[in-house]
């Protein structure tokens, strides 16, 4: 079943990391509101085959039921699209206009370089990770998991922090290139729960200061990363991350 | 007889004696030696991420490769509904025992008794695993954690963090990782796609890997190599798995020995968005915790049906007593929680029989519009003293309560298709979802390839010819947590002595050119389709002849289709770009190449079963009631099949023996 609506797509194209890149225009007929975004390119992509002309758009993406975090894209200058609280690969076309020009960009920040067109390295994340992002407890070290009563409330708020699927959407839209969302998610996580308490200051310093490192910028409060996260993480976990660092500071720990 | 081949090294001893008596005694490593060992892990899902961190904790030198851009990326952060342990927390009668004994009878007594009771006394650990890391699992008013019913059980066991649990194990167990990585006692390799495994002197030492950003092939030594690369649902092309989710690593592995154990095992969840058009590349899931409240049904009359696929019906408008709830009509015992596999024939045989709900004739309903209303809008009312309440009021007041349960699932769902689930029943459509099937392996976790483990998803053990919902999440994480960190020392105690072996070696120089051959074949083909175009070609066949049901004469000719399609493949394929780059298309290509190959012993191990069990519904072997029929006299077994060549497999058997469960027709009615 395809559709009958008619897309253009201004699409960045760079060949690798080291190329200047362009945009690119294609016209896609045809497309079915029921498609995701994703599916249109794929659609695309078929045609760029059976052509031969040119090599596909290169995009990253996996799961396609927006959990994974894999797939990106900024779109008509918004990440992951125009609607609120959604990824990329849960737009769907039905979200668009017959003889809609939608501009698609990859992520744009110096700590995400450019792979390929639309694909971008955010191993700066999981460096991120490394220096903080957990709780030292090895394997076998855990007691009955009911003896650590914890509350409804803090239980739900860890949560909300942690289904942060670590897209980088809150880079790309920040014009300081921030992840003070990224940062402050898992930060938060892990400062409500009990189980987090005793690493909870060098947790704090050691994910901040490795985020200076890899080359993201400062926060400014635009709120941006928080408007465009397709999760919706709130801006709260910014205020609680300052909070922990600062106080983290004030220790001399 | 079990095959020689075959040695599942089953720890002599009771049930209950032999993992506590076999940890205890099996071989170490002392922690000097442990430093100079060396071992792989492909994948970086549950199993592979619980299992590298592990490992390094205890001191291994540990090297992990995934595809995706990061190890948080593998696609068990997809996984839903929840997590079992036999914890007993609710007091509702739930034991090791009984975890032990559901999971046998619903892997329809097709699993290795001594694995599965192994599982069970495990699972506990996991939870308190977990939440020591941090996992937000869901929790009661007074602190403690709560649980939610899943399909094939009678107790709540089901730990869960919304409709996002896999999510929150996965980070879990990625963050552990990173606390190794940042130490340096794992390497990760992210981006790297494992192309092929090296075997010297009859031992794994070693895989081949493609970095995919530079094209640049790579050779790696390991002392053992661990696959926990997951399970091969998209050989059917539309599935819930995520579009990277492949075969390759199992298929190389299996092309280089080791022996793959019931390959026509395959899931087929219940409750999936149905396909909506031609140009789907995937399918959702719906949790199956959403049977916990959704009602399933159809109409009971035929014009009404088709009055609603024609669009002149709504389904709110249909009363009570016109609804076929046919699941609980069939199974009055489990109702809407009976296991995925009957929940899925039983969808199946209404829309055969004409009672599908949407355009396509292929859905069903999943209604809350009862639970909503009835169970916690009354229970909401009576907290808040509302005396008598009206409709509306139930339905405002259970909506909160659903809402809060299952918001991400029921965003997903208006995301997808575009209607309200809060306003109108979902439609869902059973989907190929998971695999049992995968590399055989003894109780070590060890295939027959010494050296080469299978972890998770990827290897065949426990859940027999049907999987029991969230209990994928606990297989993965009891294998990488707390089982294969005790049984590598069975086979890593005798390799202290092994030097690290020069990637040099004629054995990593040959394979290393085998892969570069293959993908310089697939470029020179320059034929004119894509793979996708192979690709969706060969889902459907899958779909068709190896699907939900299958019979013999469709067997064969899937066989043959299988094996034209290959050949024209191998022909026609057209991969755009050039090797030493960034180029999805290559991965794809060389994925599917892997697929072909599978598929055909997927539906040759489905043809010479001879019988019905689980997930494996050969048509012509069933009850009167339509119920699968086991054969527990010819196939009380597990098929390992060992590779032989193009289109030949040898076929071992492993005696399948049930001394602590009676065998029996199973029943959830």
């Amino acid at each position: 079943m395809s559709g009958n609506m008619n897309i253009t797509l201004k699409v960045w194209r760079q060949k690798n990391t080291s190329d200047k890149g362009r945009f690119e225009t294609y016209q896609v007929p045809g497309v079915s509101p029921d498609m995701s975004f994703l599916e249109m390119f794929d659609v695309l992509n078929e045609r760029l085959v059976a052509e031969g002309k040119e090599v596909p758009i290169a995009f990253d993406h996996d799961c396609r039921e927006g959990i994974c975090g894999m797939c990106s894209l900024f779109i008509n200058g918004r990440p992951h699209g125009p609607n609120d609280g959604v990824t990329t690969c849960q737009l769907h076309m039905r979200s668009f206009k017959d003889g809609d020009v939608i501009v698609v960009e990859p992520w744009r920040a110096a700590a995400f370089p450019v792979i390929k067109d639309l694909a971008v390295d955010r191993s700066s994340f999981d460096r991120i990770m490394s220096a903080g992002g957990f709780i030292s407890v090895n394997t076998g070290n855990a007691q009955d998991a009911n003896n650590l009563p914890i509350g409804k409330e803090i239980a739900d708020e860890a949560f909300e922090a942690a289904t942060c699927i670590g897209c980088g959407a809150c880079v790309a839209a920040c014009k300081n290139s921030s992840a003070m969302l990224f940062v402050g998610a898992k930060v938060s996580q892990f400062a409500l729960l009990p189980q987090g308490q005793p690493e909870r200051k060098q947790r704090a310093l050691a994910m901040v200061n490795q985020m200076d490192a890899e080359g993201f910028g400062a926060c400014t409060n635009t709120g941006a990363c928080s408007a465009e996260c397709p999760k919706e993480i709130p801006l709260t976990v910014i205020a609680r991350l300052n909070r922990e660092y600062l106080g983290a500071e004030f220790c001399g720990k | 007889m079990t095959s020689p081949k075959l040695d599942s090294k089953i720890p002599e001893g009771s049930l209950e004696q032999k993992w506590t008596k076999y940890r205890s005694t099996v071989p170490l490593v002392n922690p000097a030696n442990k430093r100079s060992l060396e071992i792989i892990i492909v994948g970086s899902g549950l199993a592979g991420a619980s299992a590298a961190a592990s490992l390094a904790e205890l001191g291994y030198k540990v090297k992990v490769f995934c595809f995706q851009d990061s190890a948080r990326r593998a696609h068990s952060i997809a996984a839903q509904g929840g997590i079992n342990a036999a914890k007993n927390y609710q007091n509702d009668g739930d034991s090791t025992y009984r975890l032990f004994y559901d999971t046998i009878k619903g892997g329809d007594y097709r699993a290795r008794e001594a694995n599965v009771y192994r599982l069970a006394e495990v699972s506990a650990n996991i939870i308190d695993q977990c939440v020591a890391q941090g996992v937000p699992f869901a929790r009661e008013y007074g602190g403690m954690l709560d649980n939610r019913s899943f399909g094939g059980t009678q107790v709540k066991r089901t730990f869960y963090a919304a409709g996002q649990t896999g999510q929150q194990l996965l980070l879990g167990a990625y963050s552990a990782l990173q606390r190794q990585v940042g130490i340096g006692a794992v390497e990760m390799f992210a981006r790297h796609e494992m192309l092929d495994i090296v075997n010297i002197d009859g031992k794994c030492r070693g895989i081949i890997a493609r970095d995919l950003v530079t094209g640049k092939l790579e050779r790696h030594f390991g002392h053992a190599v661990l696959l926990c690369s997951g399970g091969y649902g998209n050989v059917f092309y539309l599935s819930t798995n995520a579009m990277g989710s492949n075969v390759t690593a199992a298929w190389k592995a299996h092309k280089k020995g080791a022996f793959f154990g019931n390959p026509c095992y395959t899931q087929i969840h219940p409750t999936c968005i149905p396909v909506s058009g031609d140009h789907q590349s995937k399918l959702t899931l719906m949790s199956e915790s959403l049977r916990n409240d959704g009602r399933i049904w159809v109409p009971k009359n035929i014009d009404d049906a088709k009055a609603i696929r024609e669009g002149r019906l709504n389904p709110n408008d249909i009363k009570e007593e016109d609804r076929d709830y046919y699941l609980e009509r069939r199974y009055p015992a489990f109702g809407n929680l009976v296991p995925r596999d009957i929940a899925s024939r039983a969808a199946k045989e209404r829309c055969d029989a004409g009672y599908g709900v949407n355009a396509t004739g292929e859905a069903v309903y999943l209604d809350f519009a009862y639970n909503t209303k009835f169970k916690y809008g009354k229970m909401e009312a009576t907290k808040k003293g509302i005396h008598n309440p009206t409709e509306e009021q139930l339905k405002e007041l259970g909506t909160a309560v659903i809402k809060e349960q299952y918001g991400n699932l029921f965003d997903m769902y208006k995301q997808i298709t575009g209607v309200d689930p809060y306003e109108n029943p979902m439609m869902i459509y059973p989907a190929v979802h998971y695999t049992m099937g995968g590399l055989w392996v003894d109780y070590n976790l060890m295939t027959n390839v010494p050296g080469l483990y299978a972890l998770g998803e990827a290897n065949f053990s426990d859940h027999g010819a049907n999987r029991l919902g969230a209990s994928a999440l606990m297989q993965g994480l009891a294998d990488g947590y707390f089982v294969i960190p005790y049984t590598m020392g069975a086979y890593l105690s005798s390799e202290i002595r092994t030097k690290a072996i020069s990637t040099d070696h004629e054995a990593f120089v040959e394979a290393e050119k085998n892969v570069q051959e293959q993908i310089d074949k697939l470029f020179a083909v320059n034929g004119t389709k894509s793979v996708d175009h192979f690709h969706k070609r060969l889902g459907k066949i899958m779909w068709d002849k190896c699907g939900m049901a299958r019979n013999a004469q469709g067997l064969q000719q899937a066989i043959t289709e299988i094996q034209q399609l290959r050949e024209e493949f191998w022909k026609d394929v057209r991969v755009t770009g050039d090797a030493n780059e960034f180029n999805p298309e290559l991965e794809k290509a060389c994925r599917v190449a892997d697929f072909l190959e599978l598929g055909e012993l997927m539906c040759k191990d489905a043809l010479h079963r001879n019988e019905s069990c689980g997930g494996h519904f050969r048509e012509e072997y069933q009850t009167e009631e339509g119920e699968a029929m086991r054969d527990d006299n010819a196939f009380a077994y597990a098929a390992a099949w060992e590779f032989k060549g193009v289109s030949n497999w040898e076929l071992h058997k492993e005696d399948l023996k049930f001394e602590n469960i009676k065998i029996a027709q199973r029943s959830y009615k």
